[in-house]
């Protein structure tokens, strides 16, 4: 390498190098707060090492909002969603990607028309019809909505458009039934795009936020972002605890990211770029 | 050989259930809404009553012009961030995949959680204050004053997505051809000048798409503000999602806050032709 070479070389990971910190200090605050006492977070000079508190604070998050049952709640809530929606979503990418029949282009248009409405013109509606059901602050409330995923959908039939007609026309003569075509032939040369997709909708629901403030009503049924914001609301708010939750809402996250990197990025991005 | 016509229908049905029950249902619902305002508790057709408000409505109109200062200035500054990253990325030799990840670490963590991080980090004595009067600057109102709670969801959300909008970029770049660089640089045009004339350009579908995603999560933008500044000071940060919420929510004017929702719904269109059209036009 040249000299010049190797001074814009160094120059160009000199600064992505400032920007990885600047990305991951945020990080390691949550860290440094989460494990010290509430006042560390405002100490002159700044508390730049991990203390020791983290169990104690999390133990104190537990006796203000119940941290295990919000726990218990997201998981719950998130995974039922994801195992639910991919089901449903896969079945009618399906659906749309290998069959021919009458009104099909028209119904996947209104599919992805919905995309662009926002959720907040079904919250109001989906508040009522939840409210006049009985069925505010009950888990199907938290579950139900978006289950039917647009952009699920969309994603599985791109995905299932690639899977050759002739595979399943010698499977349809070898006399395997629709349903076996599907989960025999279909699904597991899909993974790739299931588990991207199957990220998409845990991250969504996992992250959601408007709709738990409004459908969740007592702290037992809060999900996690729910009771962060809760406790912040406070007027009196301890750090420590606060980032306690933050970090156990956002560190589980981080190692699943760390170890599914490639699958993560596909999912969150969700198809928009192909690796 | 044919399958029967009620095979698609079935792998249909739970999907066309539920989302007319949980989507297209109350997508309907809530524009009927809007043209109605709640008598002692029953709901009654208003006509246009609703859209008639909004015009005289001082919060609202605080609502769209925080909404907007936001989008104009925060979507731009974000989008160049990760045209720049992802060209420095594309360019170093070394440690890439290291940088990719802390790069996107940011887009795997909660509205919430990050919004709680940012508003202590941006606190009076907070660690960001202390950093600045460390290096010998004034330290910034960011909660407490207009412009500067603003500048903090900005702070916040660039943080946020920056890395989200970089590794899009950086994959489209593998296709752009190495030659374009290669007759820019004969041409003598230095590295900062092939960004702004090759890589640019190239990328203007990828910008188009990047900045109407940006756009519609701009327009709906409602966890970061309701967490990190609550809106305030006085209103500073009050976006039209938050207000749709507390109309809806705290006042329980579902009327009006459909008719909130159905400002939202215009204005995402709208935006999104306007940016197709904008961009169209020169033939790319």
């Amino acid at each position: 390498m040249t000299l010049k070479r190797r001074i814009s070389q160094f120059g160009v990971h000199a600064l992505l190098a400032i920007g990885a910190a600047v990305s991951l200090f945020p990080f390691y605050w949550a860290v440094i707060a989460a494990t010290n006492e509430s006042g560390k977070v405002f100490a002159k000079p700044p508390q730049l090492l991990p203390g020791s508190r983290f169990v104690e604070n999390v133990v104190n998050l537990h006796h203000s909002i119940g941290i295990g049952r919000v726990l218990f709640n997201s998981l719950l809530v998130v995974s039922v969603y994801t195992a639910l929606s991919l089901s449903v979503c896969t079945m009618a990418g399906y659906a749309f990607a290998k069959f021919r029949f009458r009104g099909r282009d028209a119904l996947f248009a209104v599919f992805l028309v919905s995309m662009m409405v926002p959720f907040h013109a079904m919250v109001i509606p989906l508040f009522k019809m939840m409210a006049a059901w009985d069925w505010l602050n009950t888990y199907q409330a938290l579950i139900l909505p978006n289950v039917a995923y647009p952009f699920a959908i969309f994603l599985m039939r791109q995905n299932m458009l690639a899977v050759p007609d002739a595979i399943m026309e010698a499977g349809r003569i070898d006399g395997v039934s629709e349903w076996g075509l599907f989960t025999r032939i279909v699904l597991p040369s899909m993974r790739p795009a299931l588990a991207a997709t199957a990220i998409y909708l845990f991250m969504y629901q996992w992250n959601n936020f408007l709709w738990p403030l409004v459908a969740a009503q007592t702290k037992e049924m809060y999900t996690l972002p729910v009771a962060l914001s809760s406790l912040f609301g406070l007027s009196r708010i301890d750090y420590g605890q606060v980032m306690a939750g933050v970090t156990l809402a956002t560190g589980p996250i981080i190692v699943f990211f760390l170890l599914l990197q490639r699958h993560f990025i596909s999912g969150i991005l969700g198809g928009a770029v192909k690796e | 050989m044919r399958t029967k016509t009620y095979v698609p229908l079935l792998f249909l049905t739970p999907a066309i259930a539920l989302f007319a029950v949980f989507t297209v249902f109350p997508i309907v619902y809530s524009f009927l809404l809007s043209f109605q305002t709640s008598v002692g508790g029953e709901m009654v057709f208003a006509g246009l009553d609703n859209y008639r408000r909004l015009f005289g409505d001082q919060i609202f109109r605080t609502a769209l012009f925080n909404t907007f200062v936001i989008l104009v200035i925060q979507v731009p500054i974000m989008l160049f961030l990760a045209l720049v990253l992802a060209s420095l990325l594309h360019a170093a030799k070394r440690a890439r995949a290291l940088f990719r990840v802390s790069f996107f670490m940011p887009a795997v963590t909660s509205l919430v959680a990050y919004s709680i991080i940012f508003s202590i980090m941006l606190m009076g004595d907070g660690v960001v204050n202390q950093f600045l009067q460390a290096v010998g600057l004034k330290s910034v109102p960011w909660l407490s004053h207009p412009w500067w709670a603003k500048a903090a969801l900005i702070l916040a959300m660039t943080w946020r997505w920056t890395g989200y909008n970089m590794i899009i970029y950086l994959a489209a770049m593998q296709n752009i051809p190495e030659s374009l660089y290669e007759a820019a640089s004969m041409d003598g045009a230095g590295k900062i000048r092939q960004f702004f004339t090759v890589t640019i350009p190239q990328l203007k579908p990828v910008i188009l798409f990047t900045t109407i995603l940006s756009t519609i999560g701009t327009l709906q933008l409602f966890d970061e503000p309701y967490t990190l500044t609550k809106g305030g000071p006085s209103d500073a940060t009050l976006t039209i999602g938050m207000y749709l919420y507390q109309t809806g929510f705290r006042y329980f004017d579902f009327g009006y806050a459909s008719t909130l929702a159905y400002v939202i719904v215009v204005l995402i269109a709208a935006l999104s032709f306007l940016q197709f059209k904008i961009t169209g036009r020169d033939g790319t």
